[in-house]
């Protein structure tokens, strides 16, 4: 069920040079803020850095603390909450269905599966089964999402390592056209709010089933392109393998999902083990990284999209016709019986979950999302320590974060 | 396998930029870029901006389709509409007497254009609109927008939304239609329509 990494044997994690002690390492230093830490290092030989909140590289509003000895990470400290706009709380104040346009903008770049991850927690709260039709419909758009996240993903995270503009214009250039779809579809490029409790909005337009095939089997030209221009490039792979490297106790242990677990060669995809949707219909294979390290987390976002495309072309060739409302389905007046539920999906950062509480009343008692980014991202010092400061950035950008949905 | 060539990855990945921008010059699908305002990308039917609302015929306040029933205003979830009801009634398509609003707000600062307010309205009173170059001098009071810059006739709602549009129009006409009938079997057509 799970293939290895093609890795060209240039670097191997083994050869980095240990972590060397913080004294005597003969850089010329100077502080910013001299403080006293109290594991009793010195402080004026350290230099402390902000980094952020309006840092280019921190993709939003993030901000690091890092502790420097010289130019290697000794202490990193992640400080979030510059935009928190108190999305829980706003979902126990609104009905169930003002929620879901809330929704879009936990993870902005992804709001079709952020749409059906909250969808899912509310239909099984109310016990309403989407037919056919409506589930084909999510998997096609869900894994569209997943395309477009991943590729301006890899875009992203060659713009930290340098690479200026060209990987991010090239992944933007076929975002966009996943995106046109999104809005002849749903109204809206990026804040879909597509997904209803029991179904989908709104049937597919007339001739958007051969827009989207057209958009999936040009996709592989763009992956062979991005491959060719970057798998092998010398500079990306000495600037990313063994730097970042996350044990795969480590991701267990600190709950990390989606691909940055799989690339700690930790096969767990909620596709497989939940099945939910109609995933089970679908032949795709898990990719599996086996260092952890950012080239790895790199290549599975690769291997993810050719997963993802082979899954789009069957869904596109076998969606049935049908209705695509559970007729038991409610728009005014929605109250789902008491109770209390966790709807969890694959989304393309890692899993994504809704967890409510209903008291019968029309806004939920309890709303709580599990944030894949947010929780990818409570690693980062274990990831960073050691390492350059110029690899923290690149570090980051491989956990695949939005501060949207950190923040919440 | 043998040992690449240092620089082999790099000076690969320069033929794909080199292909990419050769291919700019000489094929369409490698030259996206869209030069607006000169060039505009046409306008897909489903997309949406902010609700606008619907009336019939020339008169706009007289053909105003909205019978101030408040769902919208209620369900709305960033709370952008407001409402007051007019104490006097005006017919509505089918000739029953229905509330209207006296005061009808939209703050576009604060929409989110998600087009809630269209899924509940029961009447087809409230549509998207698809209007987008929307920038103002002032930052709240031009975006606080009044009924009568909402207002806007239903010949606007077929030619934004054709499709949409011409669904409404049909069930509108067989709720007419069906009224009418009605009307005609009672001898005595009922006075007092009432609102939701």
């Amino acid at each position: 069920m799970s293939l290895t990494l093609r890795k060209p044997e240039l670097h191997d994690s083994a050869s980095l040079p240990d972590i060397p002690a913080p004294e005597g390492s003969g850089m010329p230093t100077y502080t910013i803020r001299s403080k006293r830490r109290a594991d009793g290092a010195d402080a004026g030989a350290l230099l402390e850095v902000s980094m952020g909140p309006q840092h280019p590289s921190t993709h939003g509003v993030f901000r690091m603390d890092v502790v420097l000895d010289g130019e290697r990470v000794v202490k990193l400290k992640p400080v979030f909450g510059y935009l928190h706009r108190n999305h829980e709380k706003i979902g126990e104040s609104t009905t169930y269905l003002g929620s879901m346009p809330y929704t879009d903008r936990l993870d902005y770049f992804c709001s079709l599966t952020n749409n059906w991850a909250y969808a899912l927690a509310v239909e099984k709260l109310a016990g309403l089964q989407p037919p056919p039709r409506a589930e084909y419909i999510r998997i096609i758009t869900a894994e569209l999402t997943r395309l477009q996240n991943h590729a301006s993903l890899v875009g992203f995270l060659l713009q930290d390592m340098g690479a200026m503009g060209t990987p991010l214009m090239y992944a933007f250039r076929e975002r966009e056209r996943i995106l046109d779809l999104f809005e002849s579809l749903t109204g809206a490029r990026m804040m879909c709010n597509y997904m209803r409790f029991g179904g989908c909005r709104c049937d597919l337009p007339p001739g958007w089933l051969e827009q989207a095939s057209q958009v999936v089997n040009d996709f592989p030209r763009f992956l062979d392109e991005l491959e060719a221009l970057l798998s092998e490039n010398e500079i990306l792979l000495s600037r990313t393998q063994g730097v970042g490297v996350l044990s795969r106790e480590l991701a267990v242990n600190a709950s990390i999902t989606g691909p940055m677990l799989r690339a700690s060669g930790v096969n767990y995809d909620i596709r497989k083990v939940d099945k939910y949707g109609l995933y089970d219909r679908f032949a795709f294979r898990v990719p599996l990284g086996e260092h952890g390290d950012v080239y790895d987390r790199y290549m599975i976002r690769i291997l993810e999209m050719r997963e993802s495309l082979k899954i789009l072309q069957s869904a596109l060739q076998d969606i049935p016709e049908g209705p695509i409302m559970d007729p038991k389905a409610k728009l005014r007046g929605f109250r789902p019986k008491p109770g209390e539920v966790y709807g969890r999906i694959e989304a393309p950062k890692g899993e994504l979950g809704f967890y409510l509480i209903s008291d019968g009343s029309p806004q939920p008692y309890r709303y709580r999302v599990r944030p894949p980014s947010f929780i990818n991202l409570t690693i980062l010092e274990d990831m960073c320590l050691g390492h350059h400061v110029a690899d923290v950035v690149i570090i980051l950008g491989s956990v695949d974060i939005v501060m949207g949905e950190v923040d919440r | 396998m043998s040992a690449p060539l240092p620089g082999q990855g790099i000076i690969k990945g320069l033929a794909e930029t080199a292909r990419n921008f050769v291919g700019s010059y000489l094929k369409e699908d490698r030259l996206v870029t869209v030069q607006y305002p000169e060039e505009r990308v046409p306008q897909k039917e489903a997309a949406r901006n902010f609700p606008f609302l619907v009336y019939d015929g020339d008169d706009w306040q007289k053909g105003l389709r909205c019978v101030a029933c408040l769902i919208c205003e209620k369900e709305c979830p960033p709370q952008c509409i407001y409402i007051v009801k007019d104490t006097a009634r005006k017919p509505d398509y089918t000739g029953k007497l229905q509330f209207q609003p006296k005061v009808f707000d939209i703050d576009t600062s604060v929409c989110m254009s998600c087009q809630i307010c269209v899924e509940v309205c029961p009447f087809d009173a409230i549509k998207m609109d698809v209007e987008y170059e929307l920038s103002t001098g002032d930052r709240f009071g031009s975006l606080l927008m009044r009924k009568a810059q909402l207002a806007k006739p239903n010949e606007y709602y077929r030619q934004i939304h054709p499709t949409e549009a011409a669904e409404v129009d049909a069930r509108l006409g067989a709720e007419k239609s069906r009224a009418e009938a009605k009307a005609k079997a009672a001898a005595s057509p009922k006075s007092a329509g009432c609102g939701v």
